[in-house]
């Protein structure tokens, strides 16, 4: 997914002579074509994230669309007042793609792991925020965030990630895509969540469950009126994101259920990453399984909140 | 080194003018920062009056010469100089931080002739670099001037920015500091030292120079020299005096700033101007 972004913006760079690219102090040969071809319009500007952020603002200020790279963490937490200040509060076109969205970098450690991106980017006014499930819907989104307005914040996954999107259902920044109808429980995914979502309403039908599954690529701003749309039917709501379940996905639509007082009131649940710093290593796949993101969880929260 | 003492530089009619302008719109708003904006005024009248291109009628013409007021607490003046220029009507001036005015106490690009929001310090030369470095590339004949404070210099961002003009040659860009020694709590000595100041920007790569940052003719002939060595980002230290023209708030921090200003103070700081 990481280098299908990346390679989009080398892409649509060739045809578009106001994109720019920043990265800080990225691995060697990253956009090695885009530095030969266009000199001019990449930078790498070292390990510092607030000027950089600064910088890609006053760029952006002279009409220039800056895709700013770097590690999550250290676009989201180190540089988060130029964020808000120089790029939100002007409204510019600048894009912060964040590599090792949620907890890629579980080797890492706490430093490296992205657990809070989605939800310290949603409370700031302008901001959109885009958490791809694959690389395919990474590639149908990116053309579109050229003209976007404002700031957008892309979340990357690992990379390599299986494909579980297709050309079925039309991607748009800003809207949410219904993947599949259910009329007993609805499913709320973003970014990589959207499979395990997809694992769990197969499973669930098995058992007589009719899950639906509305995935939210875009979690800011809300497509709230795709939510109230699949989630009219349903008797019970669950959001999947690896994220902290306080402010990200989970949050929004809580927000959103908890405003709709649905009568009769709906069952709601997040799953999530729970409010700790996480202490274990390994992979990706053990802290989602550590933590209980995962399809059986998705699995044994529907049954329960529909008492089956 | 010792910074050159300042400042011996007596105060000419338009200097006090200004001064009682800042302290008219002051009056206006019931609060304000005082010392910064008074330190600062020969340096934004210098580039106003005589350095920087710029049309009122059209503030954004993209030939402009770009103008940040990094230590955007000091807007009063800068205020001061854009009406005065014709960027909006006077009548704004009586509305500073009212519900319904355009100018608040940190400078918004919805007033014409601001470029920037700036206040939260340590964000306006980043984006000046941002802004040079596309001159350049384009070719562009316009310059970038960033005006900081000495207490902003505490902030990392700042000297991020600066090896990054550095590295990409920003003869274009001129970073002036209103060097008056004085931050909120205490001197810059004492918070956190900036010395050897001058030397530091030339170790940052910056073609440095000093200058008494209240005297107009020194200010203008060193800013006709700019830039000062090619290929190399310009740095001016300007050495000023906090609450410059008011005898009794020069260097007192009571003066930094005023969230409440009574009539009765109002009058003794115009008195005081006319000195």
């Amino acid at each position: 997914m990481r280098e299908t972004c990346l390679k989009e913006v080398y892409r649509l760079a060739k045809g578009d002579k106001r994109i720019t690219f920043i990265g800080s102090d990225l691995g060697v040969g990253t956009l090695k074509e885009f530095k030969e071809e266009m000199p001019d319009r990449f930078l790498m500007e070292g390990i510092a994230e607030a000027h950089v952020v600064g910088m890609a603002s006053g760029m952006a200020l002279e009409g220039r669309i800056v895709y700013v790279n770097t590690i999550s963490t250290f676009l989201t937490r180190r540089c988060f007042e130029q964020v808000v200040v120089d790029a939100c509060l002007h409204n510019l076109n600048v894009r912060l793609i964040g590599n090792g969205g949620g907890v890629v970098y579980a080797p890492l450690g706490p430093t490296h792991l992205a657990i809070e991106d989605l939800s310290i980017f949603r409370a700031v006014p302008n901001m959109t925020i885009l958490a791809p499930a694959d690389a395919d819907e990474m590639r149908r989104l990116m053309p579109q965030t050229v003209d976007w307005r404002g700031p957008i914040y892309i979340r990357l996954a690992k990379g390599y990630d299986p494909i579980v999107t297709d050309d079925s259902v039309p991607c748009r920044i800003g809207k949410a895509l219904p993947i599949r109808a259910g009329k007993d429980v609805l499913l709320v995914t973003t970014g990589i969540t959207l499979k395990l979502a997809k694992q769990a309403a197969e499973t669930l039908q098995g058992e007589g469950i009719s899950a639906g599954i509305l995935h939210m690529p875009t979690v800011k701003p809300l497509d709230t009126e795709a939510f109230f749309d699949l989630a009219g039917p349903v008797r019970a709501i669950v959001t999947i994101e690896e994220n902290t379940i306080i402010g990200g996905l989970g949050g929004a639509i809580a927000e959103q259920v908890a405003e709709a007082n649905f009568d009769p009131a709906k069952r709601f649940k997040r799953i999530g990453l729970p409010d700790v710093f996480p202490d274990k290593y390994g992979s990706q796949a053990n802290l989602m399984d550590h933590y209980r993101i995962t399809a059986a969880e998705i699995v044994a929260t529907s049954r329960a909140l529909l008492g089956r | 080194m010792t910074p050159p003492a300042s400042t011996a530089a007596p105060l000419d009619r338009r200097s006090r003018d200004i001064r009682a302008q800042i302290i008219h719109v002051l009056r206006h708003g019931g609060r304000g920062h005082i010392g910064t904006s008074l330190s600062l005024v020969e340096i934004l009248r210098v580039l106003y009056d005589t350095v920087m291109r710029y049309d009122p009628k059209n503030p954004r013409w993209p030939g402009r010469d770009r103008f940040i007021l990094s230590k955007g607490h000091g807007c009063i003046t800068q205020y001061v100089m854009l009406q005065e220029k014709g960027f909006f009507p006077a009548e704004e001036m009586t509305k500073f931080c009212k519900f319904d005015g355009i100018l608040g106490g940190h400078p918004d690009p919805k007033v014409p002739g601001i470029e920037v929001s700036t206040g939260s310090l340590g964000h306006g030369l980043p984006i000046a670099v941002g802004m040079a470095v596309c001159a350049k590339r384009d070719a562009a004949s316009h310059r970038v001037f960033a005006v900081l404070g000495d207490g902003e210099c505490n902030e990392g961002s700042v000297w991020e920015a600066a090896m990054s003009a550095a590295k990409h040659r920003l003869d274009n860009l001129v970073v002036m500091v209103d060097y008056n020694k004085q931050q909120s709590y205490s001197t810059t000595y004492e918070v956190l030292d900036l010395e050897p100041f001058a030397d530091k920007w030339r170790a940052f790569g910056f073609a440095t120079e000093e200058v008494d940052g209240h005297d107009v003719a020194a200010l203008e002939q060193l800013l006709a020299r700019v830039p000062f060595e090619a290929g190399r980002p310009n740095a001016i230290i300007c050495h000023t005096v906090k609450g410059k023209g008011v005898a009794f708030a020069e260097n007192d921090l009571k003066w930094h700033h005023k969230s409440t200003i009574k009539d009765s103070e109002i009058d003794q700081l115009l008195a005081a101007i006319e000195g």
